[in-house]
């Protein structure tokens, strides 16, 4: 006898996310699903349109533009919204600069990073979103082990770890006053390497960085940074040609690479199941700041 | 796929231990070592912390103890792993309760030096309580006691006895020492007197399959999916096992079809879905079937009831429950309204024992409760099926999740108080006389018609009439099938009593649902009471053409939806005891012919 009636472990993951996708959908007024391009946002975006079927997406999507994105990035970003079928409403940073809502960092290892979380705010309330789903997993980093899939956020856009609701069973409460929302995030239980067996098993496609390709790159604090218009070289920083590929991608002053040739998603998985370092940890300096780095600004309302 | 919940009291080394099996397990990267290995080193401790590898956020850090739950993911060759580590002191039992909801197995931690304490008493009964299929007690620090077979017995004899009160399929014991590693990934060479396999092992081969419902199909719609020429029926399976061709009801309404087609996401054709798989179902017939409706085989139902017995657990500080209390309930896909009723008893998680003189429940405390829904539940008792058999409460004045429940088997021990007066000692016999039909048929006319007969006769009657008993009895309901079922079902109620009590009720009712009806008469049957079915059969552009109150012009524009007979169904009765037609005659007339029914009873 077969063992009958079990689902594999990306099955189930893909079960809970569409779960959630649909509850979201049936319970809020105006979701919004935050895209990035990078791959956990793309797959968010697959999992909706599969959630949906055959109807479109049910809500449009919301990219906070640092300003400062990897060309391929923006391209791929609107070939899958005219793919999907999807609206997109783009929150620019540069608007909240101009605005004098933010004050943007200067020298050479200015990033817009942080002044996201204002405009990612900005976009909820501006649009009335009262729900926004985000590619954040659990694995990713120690403050996000602790978040709920569906996380209050207050009228500031704030997140206080110390008073989240319980979560039981799959029955979310997305209970909120006007002005509040709720951040959800459906691949809460997905590790790094669940992302790329669903990659290579639904043959999800990605922007091209995520795979090793030739660009013009320099060391900068023990990571390997993208050599681009944003970013001015300190004293002694050289760039050269390497082949290189992203695990992550941020904005381009902060998202480094890493060395490879893995071109395709199989290859790809390959040296992800290899490696010994974490994702955020080998590409992200934002996350570097301290060991409470991801807290506080979660706190603040970042992604 | 395992979900496991951890539990241990503050100094047990739960932090270590899971710690210990994702650093034994090599699922802790290079960087995230190096960071624990630099704090460990800046607070002069002079080995690997394990436990800062789970104590997420910096108030655990600083205080030194974990303060909410926080999901770990290990994956092995056999199996992916998700932990939830919850903490185990007192203040926090709401989240080893949160932890162990969606749980296969739960994980407790003791002391060896201590051996079993309240605390692990507590932990095994929440998880005995919120269903966990699977025990494994962890007896950790085996180092301290010497490594002595003898004290893993006395415990595991210890704890034996407690659990034997509980509910638990399965138990297991796993001696270990968490700092040093022996039997939670490797089997230890220092225990060499200890038979089993290493914690890690263990979780890696325990069967959960078998933990499901596979036998009670149910469905809870969760969100209609509709294109001009698709609509499916999209939710999680809750239980039992769905394929095309089988024979299904909608709950509550009741309405019968089969199974057309099942899919999963983005369309996929599914040959039997099963727990816990997200599906969409398209039905063979067109029915009115929204979201917190629920799919289920037709001699297969859940309970339908609007009085809930259930545990609960009270998750807040900020208020405590007590009977009055009004709250949101969601279950499955329904969100509706609850009012506590009673507070049963309240649990000592310690002892087990029961007080029942307690007048509240507040936080981290567990008792049994009843609550009053608004609208019914389709439920199942927990211990049969976790998703159709808990609940949970949210506080409209703060919107915070105060409560876990988890609902009982419903007890048909509601106790009837036997009655000195007999029906036949009454001075007159009562009946009810149920006028069904469109809006603007003609129902109240008639009805109306025939009580002032009635009373002009000298015969007690009474009137009542659907659109009047929305203003007091039945104001707190619309007109989803399941508001439209409730109402039926109280008007129903209220007829039979005044039949009891001697009177001629006369319900003037749309009543578009034969399942409804029938149901009322049953009731009626079953207390012995007559009940006549009057179908007020004016054809829909008759009533359309009459509208009085202008309602036919509304729904067809678009105002109001599910308005009978233009977007919602009437179902017509298959045994009405008499059918009025226009043709039949005028109110008067009609009127007669209905009193006729009253000749030859009482």
């Amino acid at each position: 006898m077969t063992t009958a009636y079990e689902l594999s472990p990306l099955r189930m993951l893909e079960a809970e996310s569409v779960h959630v996708l649909r509850e979201v959908a049936a319970t809020f007024e105006r979701p919004t699903l935050l895209f990035s391009g990078g791959k956990d946002s793309v797959v968010l975006l697959h999992l909706a349109a599969k959630a949906f079927w055959p109807a479109p997406v049910p809500f449009p999507v919301m990219h906070v533009d640092t300003g400062h994105n990897f060309d391929e990035v923006l391209e791929f970003r609107d070939r899958a919204v005219a793919r999907f079928g999807v609206r997109l409403v783009v929150a620019a940073v540069q608007d909240d600069i101009d605005a004098g809502r933010v004050v943007e960092e200067t020298g050479p290892r200015a990033s817009r990073n942080r002044l996201q979380t204002v405009t990612l705010l900005r976009g909820i309330a501006e649009n009335g979103f009262d729900a926004a789903f985000g590619g954040a997993r659990r694995d990713e980093e120690k403050a996000r082990a602790k978040e709920r899939v569906f996380s209050f956020r207050d009228e500031y856009g704030q997140w206080d770890p110390r008073n989240q609701r319980p979560e039981l069973w799959n029955l979310y409460n997305g209970a909120h006053r006007k002005g509040e929302h709720i951040r959800v995030f459906p691949l809460s239980n997905w590790t790094e390497l669940d992302i790329w067996r669903y990659i290579r098993a639904e043959g999800v496609e990605l922007p091209s960085l995520y795979y090793a390709h030739r660009r013009p790159v320099f060391h900068r604090d023990g990571m390997l940074l993208a050599h681009s218009r944003f970013i001015e070289l300190l004293e002694g920083e050289e760039p050269f040609e390497a082949s290189v590929r992203f695990r992550t991608v941020g904005d381009a002053t902060c998202t480094g690479c890493v060395e490879s040739t893995a071109a395709s998603a199989d290859a790809v998985l390959a040296e992800v199941a290899a490696s010994r370092i974490t994702e955020r940890g080998a590409t992200r300096a934002d996350d570097r700041i301290s060991e409470a780095g991801m807290e506080d600004r979660k706190k603040e309302g970042y992604f | 796929m395992l979900r496991l919940a951890t539990a241990g009291s503050v100094d047990d080394g739960k932090s270590t231990l899971i710690g210990r099996l994702l650093h034994d397990s090599k699922a802790i990267l290079a960087d995230q070592l190096a960071a624990v290995e630099h704090t460990s080193r800046q607070r002069g401790e002079a080995e690997l912390n394990l436990a800062l590898l789970t104590d997420g956020l910096r108030a655990e850090r600083e205080q030194g103890i974990t303060i909410d739950v926080a999901y770990r993911y290990l994956v092995t060759p056999r199996r992916k792993i998700i932990i939830a580590d919850t903490p185990g002191h007192v203040q926090y039992t709401r989240n080893m309760v949160t932890g162990a909801s969606t749980a296969d197995l739960a994980l407790i931690l003791v002391d060896a030096r201590k051996g079993v304490v309240e605390q692990s008493r507590r932990h095994a009964f929440i998880a005995s309580l919120l269903g966990v299929a699977h025990l494994v007690l962890c007896v950790n620090k085996m180092d301290l006691v010497d490594w002595s077979a003898e004290r893993f017995e006395e415990i595991r004899a210890d704890f034996r006895r407690f659990a034997m009160k509980l509910n638990v399929a399965d138990l297991a014991f796993v001696p270990v020492s968490a700092l040093h590693g022996d039997n939670v990934v490797q089997r230890s060479a220092n225990m060499p007197w200890y038979e089993g396999t290493s914690l890690l092992h263990h979780l890696e081969e325990v069967h959960i399959a078998s933990d499901r419902n596979l036998i009670d199909a149910r469905l809870p719609v969760q969100y209609v999916i509709r294109t001009r020429d698709f609509r499916g029926y999209a939710g999680t399976v809750a239980g039992g096992v769905l394929k095309p061709g089988d024979e299904v009801v909608v709950l509550p309404a009741g309405f019968s079809s089969r199974v057309r087609s099942v899919r999963g996401p983005g369309g996929d054709v599914v040959d039997e879905a099963f727990p816990p798989q997200a599906i969409t179902v398209q039905l063979e017939d067109e029915l009115d079937v929204a979201r917190g409706d629920l799919i289920c085989r037709p001699h297969n139902r859940p309970h339908v009831g609007q009085e809930i017995d259930a545990m609960v657990c009270w998750l807040t500080e900020r208020s405590a429950l007590t009977p009055g209390a009004r709250y949101t309930l969601r279950h499955t896909t329904r969100s509706v309204r609850a009012e506590v009723q009673e507070l049963v008893y309240r649990m000592d998680i310690n002892t087990l024992h029961r007080d029942e003189t307690a007048e509240s429940l507040s936080l981290n405390e567990i008792g049994r409760v009843r609550l009053r829904t608004q609208t019914p539940l389709l439920f199942d008792a927990y211990r049969r099926n976790r998703s159709t058999g808990s609940f949970i409460l949210v506080d409209d004045a703060t919107n915070n999740t105060v409560a876990a429940g988890m609902i009982s088997e419903p007890s048909a021990s509601i106790v009837w108080h036997p009655a000195a007066v007999r029906r036949s000692d009454r001075a007159s016999q009562g009946m009810t006389l149920w006028l069904t039909g469109l809006s603007a048929s003609g129902k109240s006319t008639i009805a109306t018609e025939v009580e002032r007969r009635l009373v002009a006769a000298g015969r007690p009657a009474y009137l009542l009439d659907g659109d009047n008993l929305r203003h007091g009895l039945n104001a707190d309901l619309g007109f989803s099938a399941g508001d439209r079922a409730e109402n039926v079902r109280r008007v129903g109620e209220v007829a039979q009593l005044f039949a009891d009590a001697g009177v001629v009720a006369i319900v003037s009712l749309i009543s578009p649902y034969r399942a409804d009806r029938d149901l009322v008469r049953a009731r009626h049957t079953a207390g012995g009471l007559p009940f006549f079915e009057v179908f007020v059969d004016t054809p829909v552009e008759v009533c359309e053409a009459r509208d009085p109150k202008g309602m036919y012009a509304r729904a067809r524009a678009g105002e109001i939806k599910g308005f009978t007979g233009v977007d919602a169904p009437y179902e017509v009765p298959s045994e009405a005891a008499l059918v009025l037609r226009p043709e039949d005659g005028d109110p008067a007339a009609l009127a007669a012919k209905v009193l006729e029914l009253l000749d030859g009873e009482g």
